[in-house]
This record gives structure tokens, C-alpha cells and sequence, in this order.
């Protein structure tokens, strides 16, 4: 069972470590707040709130039991031998965010954002998603925590999501199509922003990456690194050596940003962030937003970006819904910038050969987006060797995918 | 003295608020834009505000959305924007740019001021620039002698008007609710309310936008601020062209000329 984060001192700022941003939330130049003024009042009581909450036993032990009583953590560590053969003799470890309730590792986040949201005495709720998996955990978390929810989500989304969509509503969340712009991920974060500057009185916006202005980044990491701390410690247990490299997929990278914290401060364990490739790099149709982008702001951040040579904004593709983001969160700029992660791209066909290798292979179906870190893992095998050791964050379980899955592979007629 | 700061003297003279007109530019080409602008002022908008469509317009509401995405689809480029403001100053007409800061950005701030002010723009409009981010836009505006508009909010503390106000040059601008920009039936007491707290903090001339799309509403709020912003009320008429939008634009300048009527 997780532990409360241990309370040493009284001022929050004592409590920073030296991965945590600036006062105003700068990893490196990356990060900050563009977003308008009329949101940063919100913006700062969120801080204040979040700095006392996260040193409040109160709250981290409320945090804890959610955590351990209602997702089930902590997640299994499981090694996967039979799909290791496959990736030039080294020994993969699979970090089970799958198991979690709702299907990946965003309940962590939701459950804590959604219990800072009763501690600010607001009764609302609002989130974006783009495959649903977001959008499902927020209405989850507002359903046993007795809040208003109302989800955002690109038309577009909706159609390709539409049982997300069902199981949103059953949750007694309301689910808002949104028209605009591309009608996907980025349109239904702008809807949900001018949602929150409407609303902000009664309303939090439960961002569902680590992403946006501060202190989002910092925040949603720090309810996420629960996964690396655990899968350190139980990949020690389980082989008496760190892992040579941690891989995750990066969309907007929260996922990511939680297992590579486990081991920032092990020098000798590489962070490999792996991008959405989609089509393929050459086609500039993808997502790879490290690989490809250039600094830019975006949904209240400075960070990496795709975009055209005016500054507007480039629709990102990728075959995963959940990685189809043409932003990422700053702290990934900051760790591409120093070296001390890398970021690679996948393109779909990887993916999806990966997630069928693991299906076939463990029993084990997972979600496209953590499909892009297994190929990653599968190249990253061969390139360490007999000896190397792996550790992968499978993030999600792939059940809501079996409908593409289907159709790209034609396992099914009429499909 | 800025050039903004010579418009309101001329304006508390004339002991009437000003009319700040918005229009983007490239909408719904970059030819009509023009013409809509010229129109603007011509029926007596004292400046217009020139808007750079943007693909993620996160402070903006329906009818600013649809014209951005209509000048983008039109091909509508940056660099529009320095030849549409031109048109406005070659005409005698004075004009500032409103933006979302990542074309600045990532055209360069100093790069951006530099070619703005060549084409006699006065200044910016920053919505999601506050100026906790400004340092080089800052640096840029004194260097190029233009003047950086930021935003106050319902929702700023005291102490977020005095850092907003202590930055900004030229004008102060106000948004009259919290919420996206869009025409409404009444802005609200929360904007005189909003000037009253922001002028404790400053002498600069206060212009409320977010709301405003009649001549009387104009006259309400001329009564308390020193400039009426009026955005996507002229966007909605630009789509019927320069004899319609001239219309509106003549009837609110007539709504921040009407004397005062105490409350």
C-alpha cells in the first residue's frame, strides 16, 4: 500500500525537490501560465490549495486509501518472457496500470484532483478527453465523490468513442459533443477552458494530462508517480537491480512523466518517452510532438509543439485516440532539452504489431497508446542486448480498442 | 506621449469615451478586411483593434471563432497583418493588433514589434499574455515605441490589477464578465465595478469589452469607462458587408458621444 507523502516541514517550499518548477511553474525556459487573466485567480487558489494538500496527512492519507481501497493499487509488476523473445533475448517488465479500476492509470489523477475539488468547496467538474479513458475516470471519480461532472469530448471523438461515451452517462456524467476546430482532443480542452472562465466561481477543470498551465504539470505528476515508486521498488524485489530503461508512451505524457520519476535520480536507468509516429514521420501525419515540434504555448504552457511556420497550430494523427495531442507537457520539453530523457516515434504499424505480439503472446490485450512504449521496448531490447532489462508502462488495457483493432487487422466481416 | 495616450486626451476633451472597433484581419480575405476596417473608421471608430485569427482562440466565443477559422480556410498568413494594419495608418487611421501570444511567439517578439511598428501599429492586445510572461514583450515594446495592452478580469485580485496595470501602456482593458467574447444582452454591473477597483490602481484610460452591440449599450458604458470595446457585434456584421457595418459602427459612435444621463 502506497504511503502518505512523510511531512517534514511546514512551508510547502521546503518540500520542493529539484525536479519541481519555479515558484510559477518553469521547468527550464518551459511551462508558465499563458492563459487569460480572468483564470489566473483560479489558477493561484489552486496552488495554494494543492501546496497545503500535498503536505496535509489528511488529504495524502484520503489520497492513499483511494488509491489502495477503490483502484487497487498497488498495480502487479508482471515480467512477460514469452514476448521478451521477441525483443533480441532481454527481460521485459510490465508495469500493470491496466489492472487499475477503469482500465489505466488516470484514476490516479482524477482521484486526486477530484478530492482537491471538495477541499475547494466546489461542486462542479469539468474535463476533456479524447478516447474517452479520461473522460470515463473523471465521471468515475465525480460519481463516488457526489460531483457535478461534464465532459468534453471532439464530435469526432464521440462517434469513433461512442461506448466511452455510454459509460460516461451511465456514470451520470453529462458528455458535450464539441463542433469546433477539428472537433477532437485540442477543440474540447478549448471548449473546456472557456467553459472554466465562464464557471470558475463553482467550477474545476480536472485536466486529464501534465499538461496546461501551472500547476497542472507539477501536480497531475506528482498523483502519477505513485507508478514509478511502486515499480522500483517491486522491480528490485523481483530482479535486485534497477532496470536499464523505462519506457512509456507519450501523448501529453502523464503516464510518462509518473513511472520516469521513479527513477530520475538513477543516472544509470534511461527515460525513453515514445512518441505516436502515426503514418510515419516522412508523411506528417503523426503526433510525434518531441521528435517533430518546436517550442510554442498551447493550452496555457510553453512547451514542444506542432505547428506551421505562422504559430497556428498542426491537427496531430495518430491512430491512438489517446495520443492524437498535438502538444506534450513541459516537463518533458525540460527532460529532452537535458538529456536526461529521450523521446522516440512509433509509427502505427509498430503499434499495432506490438499489440497483437502481446496479446498473442502473454494473454494480455493492452491499449494502443501503451502498444507504442511495448514496440519501443521490442527495439529498445535489441539494441541492450541478452542482459538488458526493461521496464514498460502498460498504462491501459485495450478493451476499448478491440473496434479498431478489428477493423485494422479484419478480424471481423463488415466491420 | 503614445500615440494611444494623445487619442484619450483628445477623447477627455471631448468629455466622451472612445470607440475601439475589432475586426480580424484576413476575414473574410485579406482585400475585404481592409475595406471592413476603412468602414470602421470611417463611420467614426477612434482605433480598431486588428485580430490575428488563431486555430485555438481559447478566450474567443462562436461568432470570433467562425471568422478566424474563415480567414484561415481563405489563407489568410501572418505576415497579413502588418499589411492590413498599413492600410489602416496610410489612411490616417490608428489601429492595434489583438493576439494570442504563440504567432508572436514563435515569429519572434522582438521580430514581431519590429515589423508592427514599421507598419504603423500602435500596439498589442495580449489575451492569454499576462504580464508574469511578458519580459521579452516588455523588453520589445519599449524598444519599438508601441504600447502593450493587458487584461483585467472580474475575478483579479487587487493585487493582480496593480501588477496588470503597473505593466500596461496605452489602455487598460476590462473584460466586462467572465466569460468569452460575444454580444449580450446587458454587460453588468461586474464591469463598472471592474473599472472602479482598476482605476484605484491607475490613471491610464480603462476601456470595457466582452458584450457590447448597441448604441445604447455603448452609451452605458462610455458613462463609467474611457473607451467602449466592440468585437464580435462588428464581426457579425461584417458578413453583410461595409454599408451594414458602417451602420452599426456610426450608432455606436453616436452611443459614446450621448451626454451622461446621471444614474
Amino acid at each position: 500500500m502506497p504511503e502518505a507523502e512523510p511531512v517534514t516541514e511546514k512551508d510547502p517550499k521546503q518540500q520542493r525537490t529539484s525536479h519541481d518548477p519555479d515558484e510559477r511553474g518553469h521547468f527550464g525556459p518551459y511551462g508558465g501560465r499563458f492563459l487569460p487573466e480572468a483564470l489566473m485567480g483560479a489558477l493561484d487558489e489552486l496552488s495554494a490549495e494543492y501546496d497545503k494538500a500535498r503536505l496535509d496527512p489528511e488529504f495524502t492519507g484520503e489520497f492513499a486509501r483511494l488509491l489502495s481501497g477503490y483502484a487497487g493499487r498497488p498495480s502487479l509488476l508482471t515480467e512477460a518472457p514469452r514476448f521478451a523473445e521477441h525483443a533480441g533475448g532481454a527481460r521485459i517488465f510490465l508495469k500493470r496500470e491496466d489492472l487499475n479500476h477503469t482500465g489505466s492509470h488516470k484514476i490516479n489523477n482524477v482521484l486526486g484532483q477530484a478530492l482537491l475539488t471538495k477541499r475547494m468547496g466546489k461542486k462542479r467538474v469539468i474535463a476533456e478527453t479524447g478516447a474517452g479513458q479520461h473522460g470515463v475516470a473523471t465521471a468515475t471519480a465525480c460519481a463516488l465523490l457526489d460531483l457535478e461532472c461534464v465532459v468534453y469530448m471532439g464530435e469526432v471523438d464521440t462517434e469513433r468513442q461512442a461506448l466511452n461515451v455510454a459509460r460516461m452517462r451511465l456514470l451520470g456524467a453529462e458528455v458535450i459533443p464539441v463542433k469546433t476546430g477539428s472537433r477532437t482532443l485540442k477543440d474540447a480542452i478549448n471548449e473546456a477552458l472557456r467553459d472554466w472562465v465562464t464557471n470558475v466561481d463553482t467550477t474545476h477543470y480536472l485536466l486529464g494530462t501534465a499538461a496546461g498551465a501551472h500547476p497542472f504539470p507539477v501536480m497531475v505528476r506528482n498523483f502519477h508517480k505513485v507508478i514509478g515508486e511502486e515499480a522500483r521498488k517491486q522491480i528490485l524485489e523481483l530482479t535486485g537491480r534497477l532496470p536499464d530503461a523505462v519506457a512509456a508512451c507519450v501523448g501529453g505524457g502523464s503516464n510518462a512523466i509518473g513511472i520516469f520519476h521513479g527513477f530520475i535520480d538513477d543516472p544509470g536507468v534511461r527515460l525513453v518517452g515514445l512518441e505516436p509516429g502515426g503514418k510515419g514521420i516522412e508523411t506528417g501525419e503523426h503526433g510525434a510532438t518531441l521528435t517533430e515540434g518546436t517550442p510554442g504555448t498551447l493550452h496555457g504552457a510553453l512547451s514542444y509543439l506542432l505547428q506551421d511556420e505562422d504559430g497556428q497550430t498542426i491537427e496531430a494523427y495518430s491512430i491512438s485516440a489517446g495520443l492524437d495531442y498535438p502538444g506534450v507537457g513541459p516537463e518533458h520539453s525540460w527532460l529532452k532539452d537535458t538529456g536526461r530523457a529521450e523521446y522516440r516515434a512509433v509509427t502505427d504499424a509498430e503499434a499495432m504489431e506490438a499489440f497483437q505480439l502481446l496479446s498473442r503472446t502473454e494473454g494480455i490485450i493492452p491499449a494502443i497508446e501503451s502498444a507504442h512504449a511495448l514496440a519501443g521496448a521490442l527495439k529498445l531490447g535489441h539494441e541492450l542486448g541478452e542482459d538488458g532489462h526493461i521496464l514498460v508502462s502498460l498504462s491501459g488495457r485495450g478493451d476499448k480498442d478491440v473496434d479498431t483493432a478489428a477493423r485494422y487487422f479484419k478480424l471481423v466481416e463488415d466491420v | 506621449m503614445s500615440r494611444l495616450a494623445q487619442l484619450f486626451e483628445g477623447t477627455r476633451a471631448e468629455k466622451r469615451a472612445a470607440l475601439v472597433g475589432y475586426l480580424p484581419a484576413g476575414y473574410p480575405t485579406v482585400g475585404e478586411s481592409k475595406d471592413l476596417l476603412a468602414a470602421t473608421i470611417d463611420a467614426g471608430a477612434d482605433l480598431v483593434e486588428v485580430g490575428v485569427p488563431y486555430s485555438d482562440p481559447v478566450m474567443d466565443g462562436p461568432t470570433i471563432q467562425a471568422a478566424a477559422d474563415t480567414a484561415l480556410r481563405n489563407g489568410f498568413r501572418l505576415r497579413h497583418v502588418f499589411e492590413v494594419v498599413e492600410s489602416v495608418a496610410s489612411r490616417g487611421g490608428r489601429a492595434v493588433v489583438m493576439t494570442y501570444w504563440n504567432p508572436v511567439f514563435h515569429y519572434g517578439v522582438d521580430r514581431f514589434a519590429r515589423d508592427l511598428a514599421a507598419a504603423g501599429g500602435l500596439g498589442l492586445i495580449t489575451p492569454d499574455l499576462t504580464p508574469d510572461e511578458a519580459g521579452d514583450w516588455l523588453a520589445a515594446s519599449d524598444q519599438h515605441g508601441l504600447d502593450r495592452i493587458f487584461l483585467v478580469a472580474p475575478s483579479s485580485s487587487e493585487e493582480r490589477i496593480a501588477l496588470t496595470a503597473k505593466a500596461t501602456t496605452g489602455f487598460v482593458y476590462a473584460t466586462a464578465v467572465m466569460g468569452v467574447t460575444g454580444a449580450r444582452e446587458s454587460v453588468g454591473a461586474s464591469a463598472a465595478d471592474l473599472v472602479g477597483r482598476t482605476r484605484k490602481h491607475t490613471d491610464l484610460p480603462i476601456g470595457v469589452g466582452l458584450g457590447v452591440r448597441s448604441g445604447d449599450q455603448a452609451a452605458e458604458v462610455a458613462a463609467f469607462a474611457d473607451a467602449v470595446i466592440v468585437g464580435s457585434a462588428l464581426v457579425t456584421k461584417a458578413a453583410d458587408g461595409t454599408a451594414a457595418l458602417g451602420a452599426l459602427a456610426a450608432e455606436l459612435a453616436e452611443g459614446v458621444r450621448r451626454p451622461a444621463v446621471p444614474a
